[in-house]
Formats: C-alpha cells, sequence, structure tokens
C-alpha cells in the first residue's frame, strides 16, 4: 500500500459468497481493481451489484470470502480500524442519501468536520470548492429537499469526495435522472478520474454509460461473474449472457408446456397436455 | 403448530438479542467513550433536550396536574365514608411521587419522543442515511443515538420532578375546593409529612430507566426498519407499543424491587 504503482490492486475481492435471508445473492465472485482504473459492474436488476457495491465498505459482511483493501481484510478487522480505511473511501449512493436535517453545505462538510480538526471557516471553503468541482456552486445553504435529482446526486458525489479520497464507489449514478442529466452524471466521473486519479467502481445496469467510463466492465448475472475484461474484449464476447444483455434481448419467453403446467398448479399434472 | 411457537418465539430472542446489543453500545457512547476522548455531540444533545423535555413541559403538567386531582376526587369518594378524608393528602402524595408522576411522563414522551425518535431514524435508513453515515466512518449509535440517549437521561428526572409537583397540585387543588376546605401551605406541609425522601427518589430512578427503555427502543426500531416507506410507519406504532409494554415492565420490575427493600 505504500507504493503508487498503477498495476498494484487496491481492492481484492476473493470468493465472495453472500446471503440475503437464506437466499444466494452473491457466489463466489471475485475480483481486482487496480490504482487509477475504474471498473464498472454491470448486470441486470437483482444480479447482486449493488451488494457486491455494499461490501466493498463493509456495509454487509459476508458469509464467506474476503474483501481486501489497501492490503487489509476488512473483515477480519476491528470497527475502528476499518472506520480508517473507509476515510479513504468516498461512496456515492443511488438515492444521493444525503442528511435531509442538514443543509448541502453542512452535508458536504460533515466527514471533515468529524475526522479533521480543521477551522471552521476553512471547511466552510473546502465543502464550497468540493461543491464546485461538481459544478453546484452556490446550492450550499439550501436543503437537500429543495434540490432536484440530479443536484441530489452531485451533492452527494461532493460530500464522497470531501475527505479526497483514494477509492470511489457509485451506486447507480444515472438511476432516475433523465438521459442528459445522466449523461453529465458520467462526464462527471470522467472527469474526476482524470483530475484526480482516483480509483472508481461503478455499478450500473445503463450498457451506454459503462462503455463510457469503464477501463474494465465486470458482468454480473445471478449473483455469479460472467465476463470480466475491457470494453473491448466484452463487446467482443460470445458468451450467451453477454451477448443477451448486449444485444437487449428478453429473457426467453415462457416456460416449455409441461413445466408450466406444474407451476400454475403447483403439482404434477399427469399425462401431460394431450389434445 | 409447534414450529409456529418455535420461530416467534426465536424472533423474540433475536429481538432482545439485538436491543440489548444497542443498549450495551448507547450506553458506551454515552457514559464511557466520552472519558476516552470521543467527542460529545453537545449541539444535537441541546437540541434534543429541547425536543425531548423542554417542549413536552406543557402537556406533562397539565395531565399530571389532573391526574393529581382525579387521584383526590377518586380517593375522596371512599375515604369520606370513613371520615377519614385527610388521607387523601398521604394518597395522592405517595401514589403520585412513587407511580403516577414517573409513568405519565414516561407515556407522554413516548407519545411525543418515543415514535419521533422511531421515525427520524426509520426514514434515514430507508434512505440510506444511515449507510451513509457508516461509508462516512461515522458510527451511527454515537452519532444519532448518544445525543438522544444524554438528552432523554437528563430531562426524565426532571419531567419527573415538575410532574410530581403538578399531580400534588391537582390533590391540593381539590382539597382547597371541596369540604375538606385546606389551603395550599397547609396541604404541601400535611403533603411533607407524609412522604419520605425514598418515595421521589424511587420514582426518580425509575424514570431514568423508562428514559433508556424509550430511546433505545425508538431508536432500534428506527434502525431495523425495513420496506420503504410503510416501514417507517409501521416501526413507529412499534416503537410506541414495545415502549409502553417495556416501561410498565420495567416500572413492575422495579416496583417489587422496592417493595422488597421495604
Amino acid at each position: 500500500m505504500s507504493s503508487a504503482d498503477s498495476s498494484e490492486p487496491v481492492i481484492v475481492v476473493h470468493d465472495l459468497v453472500t446471503h440475503y435471508g437464506g437466499r444466494l445473492v452473491l457466489d463466489q465472485v471475485s475480483l481486482e481493481v487496480r490504482r487509477r482504473e475504474t471498473l464498472v459492474i454491470l448486470g441486470g436488476s437483482g444480479c447482486g451489484k449493488s451488494t457486491l457495491l455494499r461490501h466493498l465498505v463493509g456495509l454487509a459482511r459476508p458469509t464467506s470470502g474476503s474483501v481486501r483493501l489497501f492490503g487489509e481484510d476488512i473483515c477480519r478487522i476491528p470497527e475502528s480500524e476499518l472506520n480508517r480505511i473507509r476515510r479513504r473511501i468516498g461512496m456515492s449512493f443511488q438515492g444521493s442519501a444525503l442528511l435531509n436535517s442538514m443543509t448541502v453545505g453542512e452535508n458536504v462538510a460533515l466527514p471533515l468536520r468529524e475526522h479533521t480538526r480543521l477551522e471552521d471557516s476553512t471547511i466552510r471553503v473546502m465543502a464550497r470548492m468540493k461543491l464546485d468541482q461538481v459544478g453546484l456552486a452556490g446550492v450550499e445553504d439550501y436543503l437537500p429537499a429543495q434540490l432536484s435529482g440530479g443536484m441530489k446526486k452531485r451533492a452527494g458525489v461532493a460530500r464522497a469526495l470531501a475527505m479526497d479520497p483514494e477509492i470511489l464507489l457509485f451506486d447507480e449514478p444515472s438511476a432516475g435522472l433523465d438521459p442528459v442529466i445522466a449523461a453529465g452524471i458520467d462526464h462527471l466521473i470522467l472527469k474526476l478520474k482524470a483530475a484526480f486519479g482516483v480509483t472508481i467502481v461503478v455499478v450500473t445496469h445503463e450498457l451506454a454509460s459503462a462503455f463510457l467510463i469503464a477501463d474494465r466492465i465486470l458482468l454480473l448475472d445471478k449473483g455469479r461473474v460472467v465476463a470480466c475484461g475491457t470494453p473491448e474484449e466484452i463487446r467482443a464476447s460470445q458468451h450467451p449472457r453477454v451477448r443477451q444483455m448486449l444485444d437487449r434481448q428478453p429473457d426467453s419467453e415462457a416456460a416449455p408446456g409441461q413445466a408450466y403446467l406444474d407451476s400454475l398448479f403447483g403439482f404434477k399434472v399427469g399425462g401431460g397436455a394431450k389434445a | 403448530m409447534l414450529t409456529r411457537i418455535g420461530t416467534d418465539a426465536l424472533r423474540l430472542l433475536d429481538y432482545l438479542g439485538g436491543l440489548s446489543r444497542q443498549t450495551s453500545r448507547g450506553l458506551y457512547w454515552t457514559v464511557v467513550a466520552p472519558f476516552r476522548g470521543a467527542r460529545v455531540r453537545w449541539r444535537s444533545t441541546i437540541h434534543q433536550m429541547a425536543a425531548v423535555g423542554v417542549s413536552a413541559l406543557p402537556v406533562v403538567c397539565l395531565i399530571t396536574f389532573l391526574m393529581g386531582l382525579i387521584m383526590a376526587i377518586q380517593g375522596a369518594y371512599e375515604m369520606r365514608k370513613f371520615g377519614a378524608l385527610h388521607y387523601v393528602i398521604d394518597l395522592v402524595g405517595v401514589s403520585i411521587t412513587r407511580e403516577l408522576g414517573p409513568l405519565m411522563t414516561a407515556i407522554i414522551v413516548i407519545g411525543r419522543s418515543g415514535s419521533a425518535f422511531a421515525a427520524e431514524i426509520a426514514s434515514m435508513t430507508v434512505n440510506e442515511e444511515v449507510d451513509a453515515l457508516v461509508t462516512m466512518g461515522l458510527n451511527p449509535v454515537h452519532f444519532l443515538l448518544s445525543p438522544k440517549l444524554l438528552a432523554m437521561l437528563v430531562m426524565m428526572p426532571c419531567l419527573t420532578t415538575i410532574a410530581d409537583l403538578m399531580g400534588i397540585l391537582g390533590g391540593a387543588t381539590f382539597a382547597a375546593l371541596s369540604e375538606m376546605g385546606m389551603g395550599l401551605g397547609p396541604y404541601l406541609r400535611a403533603t411533607a409529612d407524609a412522604l419520605v425522601m425514598r418515595d421521589i427518589v424511587s420514582g426518580l430512578i425509575k424514570s431514568l430507566v423508562f428514559g433508556l427503555v424509550i430511546v433505545q427502543v425508538g431508536c432500534y426500531q428506527g434502525f431495523t426498519v425495513t420496506g420503504g416507506p410503510e416501514g417507517v410507519g409501521r416501526s413507529t406504532t412499534a416503537a410506541v407499543v414495545v415502549s409502553i409494554f417495556g416501561v410498565v415492565l420495567v416500572d413492575m420490575v422495579f416496583t417489587a424491587f422496592f417493595y422488597v427493600l421495604g
């Protein structure tokens, strides 16, 4: 974790298995993210991609497997150590997750207030700078409820940037936004990548935005890694699930007759469907 | 049938386990951690004190005044048959300080603040705000629960003391207006004679534990909310019901305990 070698992995997930109330959500997921790399985790709804992201900051505990950040296994270190690592990570949530009881400025300033001993005036200037970086100058005195969806999301990114993190995590950055605003968020991510050289992990189901921002794409389906590679490799892949996702094909219609009948009646229908 | 009893029992144990884990964490962050250099959230605590205590004052005063008056009337109804009307003073004094003052205060605070705690934290949980705190390296128990707990531990004895006073004033009002015809001064002196310090102190100790129960149950319902916006409503209702049950249970245990002590 001392050298700045760009090929050194800062996130290593090994054989991650997770259950949610008895249901298998992630099945032996392994991945590596190298320093300054942007990894996009792509997958349909309910494939476990947000759960995977939550494991990367210790918001969820796996059934088995390990998550190593900066070389430390975050599932096996005490809470205080984990919190020290979390200060090097910024996370942007799907619904922005700004604290509604505070102004936007106070939200962005919160990590600085809590983790540094800076002067109040300094913190205020820094919060304003972070908001400026995401294109939201002059909104610091508004309450989150007074902002539009896109602005909230940007403010959430500003808060994630507050501690100058080495890793940035985005959960569905363009969900619920119109295409123009969503494209704006994509460009914001590209800008952050170019300007600060941070390691970025994005979870999304938007193909266009995935191919635009990714250095590498990891395709997740039903909790399993289907494919992982550069956008070109993914585009060239012949794997059926990858093709289905890229060509926007629906799942094959209705189950074959007998199984479908059985599932309708809830028991084995004898004899089969005879005319 | 058996499996249902089994799963219900497991769910209850799970709930109690989670609640006691959170309680020990809450007490740690409120009572122990400040001496180990963790910062006390004064601003938030004072804000909570105003919300929990000061704003509750009018309704606590009014209700306990009326409780004192009701106790006096109900007591007098029986006592006057024996010509023992002056025992109303003892009855009101003891029942208000030992029991009704702390209990009525707790129930009002549950309705005003226990439900508010659950609603606030539940909506924060649903909006991923609690998760956001965690990813910023902030402990939600320290950030959200401990100011509430500190405020409650300070305000509950204060509110209860005022409730005791108002209840006794309710009794005095009856004494002044009824056939007893007793002035405020003699009534208060008679009450002071009827009460011992333990009556008041045991009530105040109970009020501290009531405060702990209200904060812990309210926050626990908030943190464990599931099912989106409808869940917030459900967790608020559950917080009120479980808190009232918890407070009455604690009351019973403490009353028995003080009774055995003599």
